[in-house]
């Protein structure tokens, strides 16, 4: 059972934000309540008002320019079956299929995913791997801050009471980029989540060298981290000796990691899995880069 | 409390009928349906989205009726498990559920006939890694599953053989 609340609806984030600054904190912001409701029905949080952000103007669009913008409206579901989004970024498309189950899936939203800022969120840790941004607005104007800026710790984010997240945007890296979600869990969420962006030269495959990497470690830390000594160790590696230095460059990266006691496991003991999970994320998406399909081949492993 | 206790008019179709229904704004799905429509197929279990009791489809889609706001289905349609049979005629899965055994205590049943029914009509001819994937979060803690996958499967080459033109030769 819920709590008693009044439920807003406003059509213009103007509105949104007004209905926010008036009301403080005692309203939330509401788009799907896959995490939200959850909360309130537990007791361990009760707002007297819920702002409905579905209906704000441009919050369900997927805008495709320079850039890939995903409002912070749009369900998972509408990121995994967007043609933009497959075109233009298929990792996230994949991503998002994965994402808790089909129901979560139907009604929960890319914005409300990153502001609520699990640490289990699958999102925050890829949109971190792709260098994305997150657009706020609020009564002082709109702001756009990186990942890493936006999400502080566990459900803490840079969002003032006041603000609300619009939209994420990122620029997806070339159609050349092998890249690969990895992530872990025997739970409903996940332990570990591992993503890899590695952005090769344009020579054919079998001459193909890193020139940009990036690792984002999620789950098993406050907040998502990439793995800068990880990323610097497989810049400039050719593809075809990808698989001699991803055991160095994943225990760069378990080293780097923040691990934290949880229910999931222990901190060593997901210190260990980091290094584990980024080879084997790093191997998959190698063998993308040669046209290979990778699979899981690990109990409770996905490959997205 | 104050504006809060204000109900509000939502009309929508239940499994074909039309309904003009008042509820409060916290008022959820699975309550509404279960005390007010007195549908009690679709079942609170986890009331948290992980375990599928509660599934029910909205417009189509798969949701779980514990975590939505009976608001929401304003102007949308519902289908539970007592719409899915045709008077006595049991749907192509539920027949096949029965064909296959996939019942056993039945609590899980309805969601996983919802669930299955939204797969079908999204994808009917889906793999067994489709199917799979498709069940995740959507416990059963009698069968083991397999007899469902099998359901599943075999619900979806009904279908296809049903749909498909007459061969002649």
């Amino acid at each position: 059972m819920l709590r008693p609340f009044v439920l807003h609806r406003p059509r213009t984030a103007e509105e949104a934000c007004a209905l926010l600054a008036r009301l403080g904190e005692d309203a939330a912001p509401y788009a799907g309540g896959t995490e939200l409701l959850l909360l309130m029905k537990l007791g361990l949080l009760r707002p007297r008002h819920l702002v409905d952000v579905k209906r704000v103007a441009g919050f369900d669009d997927i805008a495709d320019g320079v850039r890939l913008s995903i409002g912070a409206g749009v369900t998972h579901r509408t990121v995994e079956r967007s043609a933009a989004v497959q075109a233009r970024c298929p990792l996230m498309a994949s991503v998002a299929r994965h994402v808790g189950n089909v129901r979560v899936r139907n009604v929960g939203t890319v914005g409300g995913n990153l502001a609520f800022a699990d640490p289990h969120s699958d999102l925050a840790t890829l949109f971190l791997a792709l260098d994305a941004s997150v657009e706020l607005v609020s009564p002082r104007g709109r702001r756009e801050l990186t990942l890493a800026e936006f999400v502080r710790g566990p459900w803490e984010t840079a969002r003032a009471a006041d603000e609300l997240l619009t939209s994420v945007r990122l620029t997806p890296w070339p159609a050349s980029t092998a890249a690969a979600f990895v992530k872990f869990g025997v739970h409903e969420r996940p332990t570990l989540g591992i993503a890899v962006a590695l952005r090769l030269d344009g020579s054919g495959t079998g001459r193909a060298r890193v020139v940009d990497a990036r690792i984002a470690i999620g789950c098993v830390n406050p907040c998502p981290a990439r793995a800068p000594g990880a990323e610097a160790r497989l810049s400039g590696v050719a593809l075809a000796e990808l698989e001699d230095v991803a055991g160095e460059a994943a225990a760069l990266a378990a080293a780097s990691a923040d691990t934290a006691d949880d229910l999931y496991g222990s901190a060593d003991y997901k210190r260990e899995m980091v290094a584990v999970f980024v080879r084997r994320a790093l191997r998959a998406a190698a063998a993308r880069a040669r046209g290979v399909a990778p699979v899981a081949g690990f109990p409770h492993t996905i490959v997205a | 409390m104050d504006a809060s206790a204000a109900r509000e008019p939502i009309h929508l179709v239940v499994n074909g009928r039309a309904r003009d229904l008042a509820v409060e704004p916290y008022a959820l799905l699975l309550d509404v349906l279960r005390d007010d429509l007195d549908l009690k197929g679709a079942k609170r279990s986890c009331d948290s989205q992980v375990c599928g009791a509660c599934t029910v489809l909205v417009d189509g889609l798969a949701v779980s009726a514990c975590t939505y706001l009976a608001v929401e289905a304003d102007g949308r349609s519902i289908l539970t498990v007592e719409g899915l049979a045709e008077g006595e005629s049991l749907h192509p899965v539920q027949r096949a559920f029965v064909d296959a055994g996939a019942v056993q205590c039945g609590f899980c049943t309805p969601g996983m006939l919802l669930t299955t029914r939204a797969l079908l009509d999204e994808n009917p001819a889906p793999t067994r890694e489709d199917v799979l994937h498709y069940l995740r979060g959507s416990l059963c803690r009698c069968t083991g599953y397999r007899k469902i996958v099998e359901a599943i499967l075999a619900a979806a080459r009904a279908r296809g053989q049903a749909s498909a033109p007459a061969r002649v030769e």
